[in-house]
Formats: structure tokens, C-alpha cells, sequence
């Protein structure tokens, strides 16, 4: 691996990156506006001082006192929000370095399984293969875990690099629907789709948009109990394109509606229905459409349905979002 | 029939995948670490190279850079396989030379298959 270049210690903005922080929430940059109350501060009391003290040895007296109270109480408070930010970071580098590590084995086994499960080394039993299916399922689920830890650390650490491209939207759903259409299929429920014609196309990662399409078209497949409907949208509002995804699904309940797009968040009904998940897939699909300049929501009813929708800008004739 | 290189580290994903092109009537080569990949590459001219990027002895950009440096070897096409799906990464070994960057965790062993017969072929 190649590790990062430290920043410099003047380098604030350089340092709030580092800690995947915003500028307001960043040690540095807070230490630095204390330091300007600090001396704003002590200009007012030597002003005050005189003009309403006549010894000047008590104005530097108390100034003296004063610039030292404030700055130990801006030390204290910048050190235990650097303790924090530090801590935040390594959790982060924590997380994304057992990722990379634990991504060689799952490869290696996955790639073992699917060899051994071809029968190319030889003849396998029926009920064998039942079990190398639950192998293969297992590990395509750690997968699927190392590589939402790896994203959301990466979107954290703000190393996530997302290149915008033009592309339409619709194309990108219709990829999405074939491969999810067996699934859909296995668990009873028909996908539908209304797509408004000629629609502009958009700016934004198309990998990563990918990425959100694909898991609000999971959730609204795995969590639909029995037989159900989810019905796609797609139109042009304004300088956007509107994604919209509506199910007939167990729904969120309203004390858990405002926690959906949290780290780790798990819903109550969706646990209820489905064990498996990380609560990771909201959280990325709420920090990769806010970072392509877009906006994500939903409304859910318990027991009716769930819409999930989001916005993505249009290109506009420089090219440009 | 065509030669392949495999410069990998990791001995499963080198036995499963050599296994696969051997039955697809490939001969296959390989290499545990960059410095002999490369002696590999020079001595037997292989028709495609497959590279990790992390690598003993020899990093697979150092590789990379030897084999396009080289009037010998700079035509053999090389498809970078790795775990590092970074974007900086992916350039990089594009810049170098690489015709294609593959993320080993992101494709099965029938996907990655098929992208080399695509090649060779």
C-alpha cells in the first residue's frame, strides 16, 4: 500500500480533509477562530480598560490574565475535538485497512468455490453442490460487506474520487432491472417502469449512481413480503431528473424514519423481515447523491409502501451540471 | 498455442486461475513476484501478461515500466489485475502502458475468463 503524504501543520484545510471533516467541525480551523476572538477580545477590554481605568498597569494586568483564560479554554476545548477527529480518522483507516485485507482471501475462496462448482476438477455431487451454494452465498455476503465498509470509509476520508460523465439515467436502470430481473421474479414481484420519453441526459459517477439504483432496487425487492409491485419513475423536473422507486413493502415506521440514512441503521420492521444486511447501503446512497449535487428522500407508510427518490442535474449545453 | 503470464503473489488466486486457462488450452506461466515476472516476460514472450500491482521484490508499476521500456517486450499486452480499484491507481497503470485494469474482488473467475479470451482472441 502507499501510504498517505502527512500534512503540513499550517496546511489547515489540509488537515480538515485529512480527518474527512467539514471546515466549521475542523480542530484547526475552529483553534484558529479562537484565536481571533482571543485578540478581538482583549482589543475591546484594552479599549474599555482606557478608557474607564486610569492605571494602565491594571489594563495590562488584566489583559495578561485575560488572553491567558481564554487561551487555555480554547486549548482545552480545540484538543478534546482533535482527540475526537483523531480518533474518527484511525477508526476510518482502521476499517479501510482490514477491508483491503480481508478483500485477497474472499477473493481467493470465491474464486476456489466457483472452480470446484464448475465441475471443471471433477464430477460434483448433488448434495454437494447444496452445500458449496451456501459457501458461495456466504461469501458473496462478506464481499458485499468489505466493499460498503471500503466505500463508506472511503467516502469519509473524502478518497472517493467521483468522476462525473454524461449518460442517460434510463439506460443505466433498464442494466440494473435485467440483472435484477431473476431475483424479482423468485420473489414474486413485478417490476414496472415509467419512463418519460426523450429525457435530457444527466451529469454524475455513473459507477457510483450504479451503486444507489442497484441497492434502492434491492430494498425494494427484499423487503416486499409476498406478492408485490415496485414501479420505477423516471421524468424531467426543472434542472433535474427525478428517480423514483415506490413498493408494496412492509414500509418504515415513523420512529425510524428520521434515523434511515444513518451509519449502520437498521430499521425495526426491517429486521423484523430480513436479518441479513449492514445498514450501510442508505447511508452511501444519501452521501454519493448529495456529493453529485443531487437530493434523496423518501416517504413510507408501515404496512402500505415505501417511495424512495432522488435528483440528479441535468447536463447543461457547456456540458456541465 | 498461446502464452500466458500470470505475475501474482497470492498462490490460490494464481492456481485457480492458471488451472482455468490451462483446460482453455492456454500455456500458462507464472511468477511469485515482479523481478521474475519480468525475467519471464524477456525470456519467453508471452502473448498477454496478467500483473498484480502489489508485488516482493518488484512493484507491478516497476514492472509495468521495464516491460514497455523494453523493445522486446513493450508489445505484449498486459491487463492489470489488483484490489486496488482506486481511479488514481487505474490511470496510472493506464498512463504505464496497461491495456485494461481489472479489480479481481469485483469479477468472477467465468467473467475474468472471458475478458482474456476477448483479448487473445
Amino acid at each position: 500500500m502507499y501510504p498517505e503524504k502527512p500534512p503540513r501543520q499550517f496546511n489547515i484545510l489540509g488537515n480538515c480533509k485529512k480527518y474527512g471533516l467539514s471546515t466549521w467541525q475542523c480542530p484547526q480551523f475552529l483553534f484558529l477562530i479562537m484565536g481571533a476572538i482571543i485578540i478581538a477580545s482583549e482589543l475591546t477590554f484594552y479599549f474599555l480598560g482606557n478608557y474607564y481605568i486610569e492605571d494602565p498597569k491594571i489594563v495590562i494586568l488584566a489583559i495578561s490574565g485575560l488572553t491567558m483564560i481564554l487561551f487555555v479554554i480554547a486549548f482545552t476545548i480545540t484538543k478534546g475535538f482533535e482527540n475526537l477527529a483523531e480518533s474518527n480518522r484511525m477508526k476510518s483507516e482502521f476499517i479501510s485497512v482490514v477491508s483491503h485485507q480481508l478483500r485477497a482471501p474472499l477473493s481467493n475462496l470465491s474464486w476456489t468455490i466457483e472452480l470446484i462448482m464448475s465441475g471443471r476438477l471433477g464430477k460434483i455431487e448433488a448434495s454437494q453442490l447444496e452445500y458449496f451454494k451456501i459457501l458461495k452465498e456466504n461469501n458473496g455476503r462478506m464481499k458485499d460487506l468489505v466493499s460498503n465498509l471500503l466505500t463508506v470509509s472511503r467516502l469519509q476520508s473524502a478518497n472517493l474520487i467521483l468522476k462525473s460523465k454524461i449518460f442517460p439515467l434510463e439506460d443505466l436502470l433498464n442494466d440494473a432491472i435485467k440483472s435484477f430481473w431473476p431475483y424479482a421474479k423468485a420473489s414474486n414481484i413485478e417490476i414496472k417502469t415509467n419512463i418519460e420519453k426523450n429525457l435530457p441526459k444527466v451529469s454524475a459517477p455513473p459507477d457510483q449512481i450504479k451503486m444507489v439504483v442497484e441497492n434502492l432496487l434491492d430494498n425494494a425487492i427484499r423487503y416486499t413480503q409476498g406478492k408485490g409491485k415496485v414501479t420505477i419513475t423516471i421524468k424531467k423536473t426543472g434542472k433535474n431528473i427525478y428517480f423514483s422507486i415506490e413498493d408494496s413493502g412492509v414500509g418504515v415506521p415513523q420512529s425510524d424514519q428520521k434515523y434511515l440514512f444513518q451509519k449502520f441503521f437498521r430499521s425495526e420492521n426491517a429486521m423484523k423481515r430480513q436479518t441479513q444486511g449492514s445498514g450501510l447501503g442508505l447511508y452511501i446512497a444519501k452521501s454519493i447523491i448529495e456529493k453529485s449535487k443531487g437530493k434523496i428522500g423518501f416517504e413510507s407508510q408501515e404496512n402500505v409502501g415505501t417511495t424512495f427518490w432522488f435528483t440528479l442535474p441535468i447536463k447543461n449545453q457547456q456540458g456541465k451540471a | 498455442m498461446k502464452t500466458i503470464l500470470f505475475i501474482e503473489d497470492e498462490t490460490a488466486l494464481q492456481k485457480t486461475l492458471s488451472e482455468v486457462l490451462r483446460q482453455e488450452d492456454y500455456k500458462v506461466i507464472s511468477s511469485l513476484d515482479g523481478e521474475g515476472g519480468l525475467n519471464l516476460a524477456k525470456l519467453e514472450k508471452p502473448d498477454l501478461i496478467l500483473l498484480d500491482l502489489i508485488l516482493p521484490k518488484m512493484n507491478g508499476f516497476d514492472v509495468l515500466a521495464n516491460l514497455k521500456a523494453s523493445p522486446e517486450t513493450k508489445k505484449i499486452p498486459v491487463i492489470v489485475m489488483t484490489n486496488l480499484e482506486n481511479l488514481e491507481n487505474v490511470e496510472k497503470a493506464i498512463e504505464a502502458g496497461a491495456m485494461t485494469y481489472l479489480c479481481k474482488a469485483q469479477y468472477s473467475l467465468t467473467e475474468i475468463l472471458e475478458k482474456i479470451k476477448k483479448i487473445l482472441d
